[in-house]
């Protein structure tokens, strides 16, 4: 299945660099195995979209990336996950610098109760950043590029909880690419969101991109042929298919891809 | 891409919706069968009742590529359509316009026999005329039965007939040449029949245009302007590599 997947990445164009790297990767919770041998390349400043059915195990992948799955009890994972190269999983690795690297953003918008300001900046005192000139001018290219900065610019040092719905949600982004990550992982950005802030937050992906790699887990499949280059589908621990998105939305090489998103039955 | 494909959604309002456009371009086809049949029929008996009557029913087909069209373009803004769904809806969308124009040239054949009933033709280039009608009749039959059941094998053969409804009208065309050449009288007469053997050439282009449709519409591939040999070829490597 991968190969065929492969094959169609390189017969259109050259292959891009590749970002992360799944290797066989497999994942359990405590008997249960949720990711059965995973293979699959995030490619350099890609979109790559996730799709599949509730428990599939896109969002239980989507975490294997920076390493979210370590919080979870009774959790193991076998396989390994590259990042330039290196095994993500391998002893000595520090997850604080792992997860600086690859930043996530999930579902619900999760500010911190500070100022907007200091949500940005965050990130950047935590690796010991305190100079208020490289602070600011940081603060305003996050928001700048999460597409935020015009209308929070007057007010940065207000409570984030005073931002809407879908401004924290792209203050949450500025947060997460204010440490300069390399890939960025979105689990379901917009679902919470109404139709407009949607339509912002696919526009600021496809911005974003320019600078990182994106990684994006939606059940929303339309958005998932609007924002990604790429698109994996997921089925019951899976990758079924994977491959770009313009052909798996028209056609689909395995019928399993072809009924999840034209809506049939399994 | 299989014709059961169309009743297992979810919703089976779309079941409904995607059906019955299926079945409206059926009818559709039908409908212009029978013009064609007809503008057909009229020219080889230079009949003008029959021809007044292919002229006066073309509103049908027009009508239903319109009603058609709307239903398309609904079920784009409501369904969003992917894969198979998507490349129905298209196929379906250029299905009937190619539809239309059969309809349109049918109406062109009727007309030509209107203006030259009762008058006596050339015996030879009147039965080459009622043998190219058949083939293109054939045609256009065989590329909607194809359509209806999906079937690339027989819209493949309906590329390959196309060539034979060229050669035809290549040979009218020098016969009829001749022809007028030999008494310029007939000058008039001869090129409305040239006319009408054109209506029919283009019929026959427009059901390959069909064909390709159908084969994109089943394999996800786009064959216009590729040769038919590229493109059986393509399709065996396919069944081998799958």
């Amino acid at each position: 299945m991968e190969s065929s997947a492969a094959q169609r990445s390189t017969e259109h164009n050259p292959q891009p660099g590749v970002a992360m790297e799944a290797r066989d990767l497999r994942l359990f919770y405590g008997e249960k195995q949720a990711l059965n041998g995973i293979n699959l390349q995030l490619l350099d400043k890609k979109v790559t979209a996730f799709i599949g059915p509730s428990g599939c195990g896109k969002s239980t992948l989507l975490r294997c990336f920076n390493r979210m799955n370590d919080l979870v009890d009774n959790c193991r994972i076998e396989g390994e996950i590259l990042l330039e190269g290196t095994d993500i999983y391998a002893p000595g690795v520090d997850v604080s610098e792992l997860r600086r690297r690859v930043g996530m953003v999930f579902q619900k918008p999760n500010p911190f109760p500070k100022s907007i300001y200091e949500n940005v900046a965050y990130g950047l005192r935590l690796q010991g950043i305190n100079k208020r000139r490289v602070l600011d001018e940081t603060v305003e290219w996050a928001l700048k590029g999460a597409a935020l900065w015009d209308e929070v610019k007057d007010r940065l040092n207000d409570s984030a909880f005073g931002l809407s719905g879908g401004q924290q949600q792209r203050l949450v982004i500025a947060r997460a690419i204010a440490v300069k990550p390399q890939v960025l992982l979105l689990d379901e950005p917009a679902s919470a969101l109404d139709p407009i802030s949607t339509l912002k937050i696919e526009e600021l992906i496809a911005e974003l991109k320019e600078e990182f790699t994106i990684a994006i887990v939606t059940h929303n499949m339309q958005q998932a042929a609007r924002v990604s280059d790429y698109t994996a589908f997921m089925y019951m621990g899976d990758l079924v298919e994977y491959g770009e998105t313009s052909l798996i939305f028209t056609n689909p090489v395995q019928k399993k891809t072809e009924d999840y998103i034209t809506g049939r039955y399994g | 891409m299989d014709r059961n494909d169309l009743s297992q959604h979810i919703s089976t309002q779309y079941n409904e919706e995607l059906e019955d456009i299926r079945s409206k371009v059926m009818a559709m086809g039908g409908l212009v069968e029978e013009q064609l049949e007809s503008a057909v029929q009229a020219l080889v008996e230079m009949d003008a009742d029959t021809a007044q009557r292919v002229v006066e029913s073309d509103y049908k087909v027009n009508a239903m590529e319109v009603e058609l069209d709307e239903e398309c373009t609904m079920i784009l803004a409501r369904r969003q359509p992917a894969a198979g769904d998507l490349r129905l809806i298209i196929a379906v969308i250029k299905t009937i316009t190619d539809l239309e124009r059969i309809g349109d040239e049918a109406e062109r054949v009727a007309r030509m026999a209107e203006s030259m009933a009762g008058r006596a033709f050339d015996k030879g280039i009147m039965a080459e005329m009622e043998h190219m009608g058949e083939l293109v009749q054939d045609m256009l039959h065989r590329v909607l039965d194809a359509f209806a059941r999906l079937d690339v094998q027989e819209a493949i053969a309906v590329v390959k007939k196309d060539e034979k409804v060229d050669i035809k009208y290549d040979s009218m065309l020098r016969q009829t040449i001749t022809y007028m050449a030999e008494d310029p009288r007939m000058i008039p007469l001869a090129l409305n029949m040239l006319w009408a053997a054109r209506s029919l050439e283009r019929i026959g282009d427009r059901c390959q245009n069909i064909a390709e449709y159908i084969l994109y519409l089943v394999k996800g591939k786009d064959v216009r302007h590729t040769h038919l040999d590229q493109v059986l070829k393509e399709m065996e490597e396919e069944r081998g590599s799958r």
